[in-house]
């Protein structure tokens, strides 16, 4: 998906968020206290800008469907701000949300239980018109079956069920509903992965045009790298609730700098038989550790290899670099390739002396 | 677990406490629906004004609703003495009072009616786990066939058919035509034979009630858990099919099966009147229908609690086995 | 595998000296010579009967897998790879029940024992000793209320009279085998309380604990997460090499084939389309439907901003398979064959020839050799 000109240029992002955090709590003991909370999502900083698609992509428990729910109100964040087109939308309850609906949509994994299955496919499309109390140019049925049209689907199966569909139909279903509004943010959460792979390029295709035709906006939230390679502008990879790094496509899969961007990276099988005995596998010891109770410091250090010992003590922030790329980590990877950003005063000289240390390790392993 | 126990052992008290105070609300808001109160109740129509005063400050039915409730429930602790001047009576700890019709304490009564309910609860819980579990595994694992069809058929009966009309049509068959079985109840310590005898119908009666459900939803489950995953994988190993169904699929039936079986033991008492009254055994279901008939408060108030303590204990035993069966449910 | 006779379903060629076991000499008799390959099955079919119709999941496969080395098994959902591997583990006779049963037919023949039509008590024996498989979902596949070293201990018992003490040793060292740290205190755990990838070791460890000399794997890393899944993959490569199994790896992702196999099987609609070493079909692929599995794959190693080539059309109904090629609806190179034959005749499949024959690179497709080879190097790959 190409980034239009104006995107670029945008000065205004789409949607801001800063310090989002998600914490569930946890109850137990005699008298149900909180003793604890799933720090789902903890301290996210990003834009979204217009007419661009964010990938966000991280292994299970990494808080990015937290994360989507939170940025369409689904759910309640514990703190922090969401902001869409400059209006503060963090703590809108519904009704003040209703309005704000219309602009931001979103797309459910399963296509099997995302969708009523006593409602023709009709009034699942339809009903964002009646929810809001619009009713759109020429009637409703006929911008269903425009809609239905628009997805790839037969406008005259207006009246059938979600069961006469196949899962690939569903999603499209899906999809024709969340367009119904002519939003301006769609947020795709996994939206191809119950899909068959042949399937899977229909649907990736269809948000490809879909986005060149309405000049949407798409933050897609999945866990399979190579989707995300082909459909996002920018990407965001997240480990236990927070960004490690956030950069262009090409940037991120060609110099990540994050170990665990780097490891996660090399895990992901390519279908390339002869390359098999080429490529080195970073190997990440153990699994993800739980968000009850995360590492101290920062998040990764139990599985990183270039781990010492300021990463358990002291959280790395999520620097910009010049390039644009956003990296939290005390020892980035490939630091010699881009130019560091120029430190300001407000900078402790302890970070200093970590991004300092990190070159050092990054041209050891070089040599 | 500590903690998880000492929380539902507190609900348990906070639950009898409540229910022990509605039921006393009743000892004192029935007799005024029936325009009477309970000194009347106690000495009966032709009393004189002299001893029905004489009761009422034996029993302290002058005193406040609450002081009362307060005296009743130390009498269930500590036992309580009626007093009506010189005239003491001793009623030993625990004290459910004196019945209005016999004169005679509740407790013995209930304590002579509680061995009949159980012998009759616990073999018809037995007989319809064994029955229900059984038929329901074999009408699972013989899904379609004849043998299905048919158990499942008679299955719907017994969910159907009132226990009454069950127990009538087998008394009459099996004891009063056939003369196979003698159904006057012996209790178990006088004649073991007799008391198992007399308790053949009256078991199999309840139970057929309740092996039908219990059939009907082992067969549910099982066809359930005969498709999960770790059943494909217990043959993948090479299990005897035998094995695959007794230590891999029964033992995930017992989940469903113990949930049912929690809100049956409270259900139980209802089916345990009607088999009584049918069967004129001794229990507590026929004491409760004698005492409602004759308005006889400290029975009715006695047997309440009984049998809430029953269903009380037996969810809490129920949910206890929970956590026995499956290692995952953690108690807390 | 490389080695199959040139007509699929046929019995293989008389140069194959048999070499059945008494017990299933008479089968062999009544069929055709025992091959030598360590595994081969011939024209399998299974077909359920249900209320809409005969579901035929699998239709005529035949393959051959030697020991030592990995046959990658590739398909969306319905194109018969799973059933294909539960038919060979005799997982659809075992334990039926009611009166809709499986309709299998064809040969299985493993190291040179017939097993379709052999006793299903001995069949029971070879399963979890000589073959064992390992599924898609751990957190499912383990009984949840029996701890893990218990239901490894019960794999090893099955087959061999041991005491549990004994037993209990060998899980716990095929548990530190896997990889599992603190074996011995692990090994008292129940499935829940281990993590995703956990469980999948110890399910491996489970399958491995008999010295199977075939491991069947079904989607062994769909349900994991990118890293762990490289984890199990390398597991699976090491533990090869280490006990020289024959391993089938059944999978939707080519990543993974592209990994771990040795030979690919294509599978559309219960049939196999194309199959040959991995390496030929990753990079000459002969059947328009590989086209598409290719085309669909968005690319990891690749900064492709154009779109992705997906196939149209959905997965066939395996009730009312098409007519001729079960993929013609789908292809786009449908009408190049004449006179219809696509629709009505169903593609044999057919070696390679010219500089490939004897390579072992089949595929099931009417177009002619030289057709697919144009079309692939003109208008598909480049778009790759």
């Amino acid at each position: 998906m190409t980034v239009p000109e104006k995107a670029t240029t945008s000065p205004e992002p789409l949607l801001k968020v800063s310090g989002l955090v998600k914490h569930f709590p946890i109850k137990k003991g005699l008298l149900q206290r909180q003793s604890g909370a799933v720090q789902a999502v903890d301290g996210l900083d990003f834009d979204v800008r217009p007419g661009e698609t964010l990938g966000v992509v991280g292994e299970s428990g990494c808080g990015k469907s937290t994360m989507g729910r939170l940025v369409t109100r689904l759910l309640e964040p514990t703190s922090g701000t969401i902001e869409f087109e400059g209006k503060d939308i963090t703590h809108l309850n519904t009704a003040q949300m209703r309005p704000m609906r219309r602009d931001v949509q979103m797309i459910f994994q399963d296509p099997y239980s995302s969708l009523n299955p006593r409602h023709t496919v009709g009034a699942i499309v339809s009903a964002p018109f009646r929810l809001q109390g619009v009713t759109p140019e020429g009637g409703i049925k006929a911008e269903v079956q425009r809609l239905l049209a628009l997805v790839g689907l037969n406008p005259e199966h207006y009246n059938r069920y979600p069961h006469e569909f196949s899962g690939g139909q569903r999603q499209r279903i899906g999809i024709a509903r969340a367009l119904a509004l002519k939003p301006k943010l769609v947020v795709a959460d996994e939206p191809v992965s119950a899909l068959d792979v042949s399937i899977q390029a229909q649907v990736v295709n269809l948000l490809d045009d879909l986005q060149d035709e309405l000049g949407l906006t798409y933050v897609i939230i999945a866990h399979d790298l190579s989707v995300i390679r082909h459909v996002s502008d920018r990407i965001a990879v997240m480990y236990l609730g927070k960004i490690v790094e956030l950069a262009d496509r090409k940037d991120l899969y060609e110099r990540p700098m994050h170990p665990y961007t780097k490891a996660l990276l090399s895990a992901v099988p390519v279908p390339d038989p002869k390359r098999r005995a080429k490529r080195e596998r970073i190997l990440l010891k153990g699994d993800v550790p739980s968000p009850i109770a995360p590492p101290s410091g920062c998040r990764f250090h139990t599985r990183c290899w270039k781990a010492t010992e300021v990463c358990e003590r002291q959280e790395p922030p999520l620097v910009s670099l010049a390039t644009g790329h956003q990296v939290a980590c005390h020892h980035p990877e490939s630091v010699s390739d881009v130019q560091l950003p120029p430190r300001g005063p407000d900078q402790a000289p302890e970070e200093k002396a970590g991004a300092e240390a990190a070159q050092k390790v990054t041209k050891k392993t070089e040599s | 677990m500590l903690a998880y126990l000492i929380r539902r052992l507190f609900a348990v008290v906070v639950m009898l406490l409540v229910v022990t105070l509605t039921t006393f609300a009743i000892f004192f808001v029935i007799p005024k629906w029936a325009g009477t109160d309970p000194a009347l109740l106690f000495v009966g129509k032709q009393a004189d004004p002299a001893a029905i005063e004489g009761i009422r400050q034996k029993l302290s039915l002058g005193d406040p609703v609450l002081v009362q409730f307060w005296h009743f429930v130390q009498g269930l602790f500590a036992g309580r003495d009626y007093a009506n001047g010189s005239d003491v009576t001793h009623c030993p700890a625990p004290c459910f009072g004196y019945s209005f019709r016999t004169e005679q304490a509740v407790w013995p009564q209930l304590t002579d009616a509680m061995p009949v309910t159980l012998s009759l609860a616990a073999g018809a819980c037995l007989l319809w786990l064994v029955g229900g579990i059984t038929t329901g595994v074999v009408s699972a694992l013989r899904r379609g066939t004849l043998w299905d069809r048919s158990a499942m058929t008679i299955a719907l009966a017994g969910v159907s058919l009132p226990i009454y009309f069950t127990g009538l049509l087998s008394l009459a068959i099996f004891s009063y035509s056939l003369k196979w079985v003698n159904v006057d109840y012996k209790p178990f310590g006088d004649d073991p034979a007799m008391w198992f005898e007399s308790l053949i119908l009256p078991w199999i009666t309840l139970a057929f009630l309740y092996a039908a459900m219990y059939a009907r939803l082992t067969r549910a489950t099982m066809l359930e858990i005969m498709g999960e995953d770790y059943i494909r994988t217990a043959r993948a190993k090479g299990l005897r099919e035998r094995v695959v169904i007794g230590r891999h699929a029964m033992r995930s039936t017992w989940t469903p099966v113990l949930t049912l079986l929690g809100l049956d033991l409270g259900a139980l008492l209802g089916g345990a009147v009607l088999t009584e009254s049918t069967y004129n055994l001794p229990g507590l279901g026929r004491l409760a229908v004698n005492a409602i008939t004759d308005k006889d408060l400290p029975v009715i108030l006695g047997v309440t609690l009984i049998a809430a303590i029953f269903i009380v204990v037996a969810n809490l035993v129920v949910d206890l086995l929970y956590a026995v069966i499956d290692p995952r449910v953690r108690l807390g | 595998m490389t080695d199959l006779t040139k007509s699929s379903g046929q019995p293989g060629n008389g140069d194959l000296p048999a070499t059945g076991t008494a017990a299933v000499g008479e089968v062999a008799a009544a069929g055709s010579p025992a091959p030598t390959a360590f595994l081969e099955v011939r024209d399998l079919r299974v077909h359920f009967p249900t209320d809409d119709g005969l579901v035929k999941s699998v239709d005529g496969l035949s393959f051959r897998l030697e020991k030592g080395k990995t046959l990658g098994i590739v398909g969306e959902s319905g194109s018969g790879k799973s059933v294909t591997s539960l038919g060979i583990m005799g997982l659809h006779t075992a334990g039926q029940y009611g009166r809709r049963k499986a309709r299998i037919s064809g040969e299985i023949w493993l190291n040179g024992q017939e097993l379709l039509g052999a006793d299903p008590d001995e069949v029971r024996k070879l399963r979890g000793r000589e073959m064992s498989m390992i599924f898609q979902d751990p957190l499912s596949a383990l009984h949840p209320y029996y701890t893990i070293g218990r239901q490894i201990i019960e794999a090893y018992r099955v087959h061999h009279e041991v005491t549990k003490e004994v037993a209990r040793k060998r899980a716990i060292e095929l548990l530190d085998r896997v990889g599992i740290p603190q074996p011995d205190k692990r090994v008292d755990s129940y499935p829940h309380e281990f993590s995703g990838g956990m469980r999948q070791r110890a399910m491996i460890a489970m399958a491995l604990v008999n010295n199977p000399e075939l491991l069947i794997a079904d989607e062994p890393t769909t349900a994991l997460d990118v890293t762990v899944q490289a984890q199990i993959l390398d597991l699976i490569r090491d533990l090869q090499k280490e006990f020289g199994s024959a391993v089938i790896i059944i999978t939707h992702d080519l990543g993974v084939v592209a990994e771990l196999a040795d030979d690919l099987l294509v599978m559309y609609g219960g049939r196999c389309v194309e199959r040959g070493p991995a390496e030929k079909v990753f990079y000459e692929p002969q059947h328009p439907y590989t086209w598409g599995l290719l085309g669909s794959m968005p690319r990891i190693d690749r900064d492709q901003t154009e779109r992705l080539i997906p196939v149209k059309g959905s997965p066939p109904s395996l009730i009312n398979v098409p007519s001729g090629c079960a993929f013609h609806p789908r292809c786009p190179y449908a009408d190049v064959p004449k006179d219809n034959i696509t629709r009505t005749e169903r593609p044999e499949l057919r070696e390679l020839r010219g500089k490939d024959a004897g390579g072992g690179h089949f595929s099931a497709c009417h177009m002619t050799q030289e057709e697919r080879t144009r079309i692939w190097t003109e208008e598909i790959a480049p778009k790759l």
